[in-house]
């Protein structure tokens, strides 16, 4: 009896994300579409789901498997400069923007799979605060290979080189894609509100699957009490690197779209800060609750452009909120006080049902 | 001779690294936190002295001592509010809280100072020694030979004083060394104020080898003498000594020989490699988990 509650409830919340989302997705696209968002809201769409897509991703990592990952923008940084310059490659070969797009944060969701199956192998077999300090490690030296790398293609064939631009482009075949720390530079904006809302709905989709299938309650149960799974013989470090590299493929599909949005790309963006203000949206939506990281994603994106005169002040109010809210919810005082504060107002409610 | 100019800067780095990551690697051993926060302490420290030293003239060996006081302060403030009451909350929680103060601290420093970067003057003269073609500023030789005093007296410290046996009781078993009659509360806002202090005095000679204080000095620094003191073994005073010398040195040979672009991402590339072959550090423990 108990089990199949519990499942329906699951299921329940599953299928209020995913209308909710939808909901708001066709109300602001809408608007957009008939012209009633001003041009800083809806410059915004994207940037929106980009960041949702990497609180989610973030959220698989942290909230569903329990181990902090600090290199997260590293795995954007990745399929944004991978999707970025695919999307360059093709751009005279596929005519349609939309497949190019594609195609593109299909190869960044592939090479950050690939990226984040190879850091995994490694970092999965720390733990806790080592682990945490080696993907920060990884997320620094992926920043670092993005700055120093030239990339450019002649005639068809591809030009790589490291550390200095020896690429030989003649001028009129050749065309330069990733050019050391500056980046890709004029690249056709085609990134979509609509493709973004897909990408949300994807992803949601593995992830709500992914908890509620085999690998799921085995990430969870190792999350819980590692000792305790891994001696019912769950294979902890299998299930943990299959959760990993799916969080690296959609914050590297998720990158590409970041990339595409912009007419240029830099890898200094993908530093340690893009990573923590990731996480303060997994921790302030709730560790493992989707619906709540979407929510703080989509609300603390758009907050600091609402609120200009705010914006100095920004950073430090995230850190404030980061420090109360662990506070709230890890401290027995703080959180007895608040338990008994919603006890309180739960017994009223009850009452208040009975009277009427 | 260019290799040992290059090994001699090389020391200086590490010195500094030394210092902070003995800051990092005491609170690990007593408290099991990784402070996060340390490397915004160092920026603190820095600011503290310079406003001593440039606004109100005093001479350096004062601004020292005040920065190492604020720090002091602050580090004891931070442990209060901050990680206290997280006590006995996940490490994943603690260390989240960690990086809130960490934000909290820089972006402080941001509205505070601004972010136009200031130039510290080195608290020591800019002469420097030559033996033959080798030629070692005052700053190098004052970093390096503080380092070192700093080792002597910490160790003693802990090996015979009271309060450092209280410390290496706390980091062996908090609840035993609490039934012993130790104050675990009152030992480990020591080992924050040690730590914090140590970083001011860290944070000084930072800036006087590498004069541009911003709000953000300390954070890079922060993160590589943490990775020193897990390159060393975390909880190990000998261990963060070794660890900074060696990232420090490794570091200034990859600027030299390798790339600058570069020199960051071989000093993860080699935290990576040691935590992969020995996942304690080099001279850490191996605890075993007990079921």
């Amino acid at each position: 009896m108990i089990k199949s509650v519990k499942i329906k409830d699951r299921i329940e919340k599953s299928v209020l994300t995913y209308i909710s989302v939808t909901a708001v997705f066709l109300v602001f696209f809408v608007m957009n579409m008939t012209g009633a968002l001003s041009s800083k809201i809806s410059g915004m769409l994207v940037p929106i789901c980009v960041y949702v897509v990497m609180a989610l991703s973030l959220n698989l990592t942290v909230g569903i498997m329990g181990e902090l990952s600090l290199g997260h923008a590293g795995f954007m940084a990745v399929g944004a400069f991978t999707g970025t310059s695919v999307t360059m490659m093709l751009s005279d070969s596929v005519s349609n923007s939309a497949v190019r797009l594609i195609i593109g944060m299909v190869v960044g969701a592939l090479f950050g799979a690939l990226i984040g199956f190879l850091i995994g192998i490694p970092v999965l077999r720390l733990k806790g605060d080592y682990l945490a300090i080696v993907t920060l490690a990884f997320g620094e030296i992926i920043k670092s290979f993005f700055s120093n790398i030239y990339l450019g293609t002649e005639n068809g064939s591809l030009r790589f080189s490291v550390l200095q631009n020896n690429l030989d482009l003649s001028e009129e075949n050749g065309k330069i894609i990733i050019e050391g720390a500056m980046g890709i530079r004029s690249i056709p904006k085609t990134a979509t509100f609509l493709i973004g809302y897909i990408l949300v709905m994807i992803c949601l989709a593995v992830i709500f699957n992914m908890i509620k299938s085999r690998t799921g309650r085995a990430i969870m149960a190792c999350r819980d009490n590692r000792i305790a799974a891994e001696s019912v013989g769950i294979p902890v470090f299998r299930y943990k690197i299959t959760a990993f590299t799916i969080s690296a493929a959609m914050a590297g599909a998720a990158g590409a779209l970041f990339g595409n949005n912009y007419s240029s790309l830099v890898a200094s963006k993908f530093n340690i800060d893009t990573s923590i203000l990731i996480l303060v949206f997994v921790v302030l939506g709730g560790q493992g609750n989707m619906l709540g990281s979407i929510i703080a994603a989509a609300a603390l994106t758009v907050l600091p452009e609402a609120l200009r005169s705010f914006a100095d002040y920004r950073m430090l109010t995230y850190a404030i909120i980061l420090i109360l809210v662990m506070l709230a919810t890890n401290n027995p005082q703080f959180r007895s006080f608040f338990e008994k504060l919603t006890g309180k107002l739960k017994k009223n409610g009850k009452e208040g049902g009975h009277e009427s | 001779m260019s290799f040992l100019n290059y090994l001699v800067s090389g020391l200086s780095l590490g010195s500094i690294y030394a210092i902070i990551a003995l800051g990092y690697t005491m609170v690990y051993g007593i408290a099991k936190m990784l402070n996060f926060a340390h490397g915004d302490v160092i920026m603190v420290g820095s600011y503290v002295c310079f406003f001593a030293m440039m606004r109100f003239e005093l001479p350096p060996v004062i601004g020292v001592l005040l920065a190492v006081l604020v720090c002091t302060i602050l580090g004891i403030i931070i442990e209060k509010l901050a990680y206290k009451p997280l006590r006995s909350a996940p490490s994943l929680a603690v260390l989240i809280t960690a990086i809130g103060v960490s934000y909290f601290l820089q972006n402080s420093a941001l509205l505070l100072w601004t972010s136009n970067p200031k130039v510290f003057n080195s608290i020591v003269g800019k002469g420097s020694v030559n033996i033959g073609a080798l030629s070692i500023s005052y700053v190098t030789l004052l970093t390096v030979g503080i380092c070192v005093v700093i080792m002597i007296v910490l160790t003693t410290f802990i090996n015979t004083t009271k309060m450092g046996k209280a410390m290496r009781a706390v980091s062996e078993d908090k609840g035993a060394a609490q039934l012993m009659g130790i104050d675990v509360n009152k030992t480990i806002s020591m080992t924050f104020a040690i730590g914090s202090g140590l970083a001011a005095i860290a944070g000084v000679l930072l800036c006087s080898a590498y004069p541009t204080l911003m709000p953000t000095t300390g954070s890079m620094p922060g993160i590589k003498a943490f990775t020193a003191a897990v390159f060393g073994g975390i909880g190990s005073i000998p261990g963060a000594f070794l660890g900074g010398i060696l990232l420090g040195v490794i570091e200034n040979f990859a600027k030299a020989y390798i790339s600058t672009e570069f020199s960051d991402a071989i000093v993860f590339g080699v935290l990576i490699i040691v935590l992969l072959v020995k996942p304690a550090g080099l001279l850490g423990k191996q605890v075993n988990e007990k079921v």
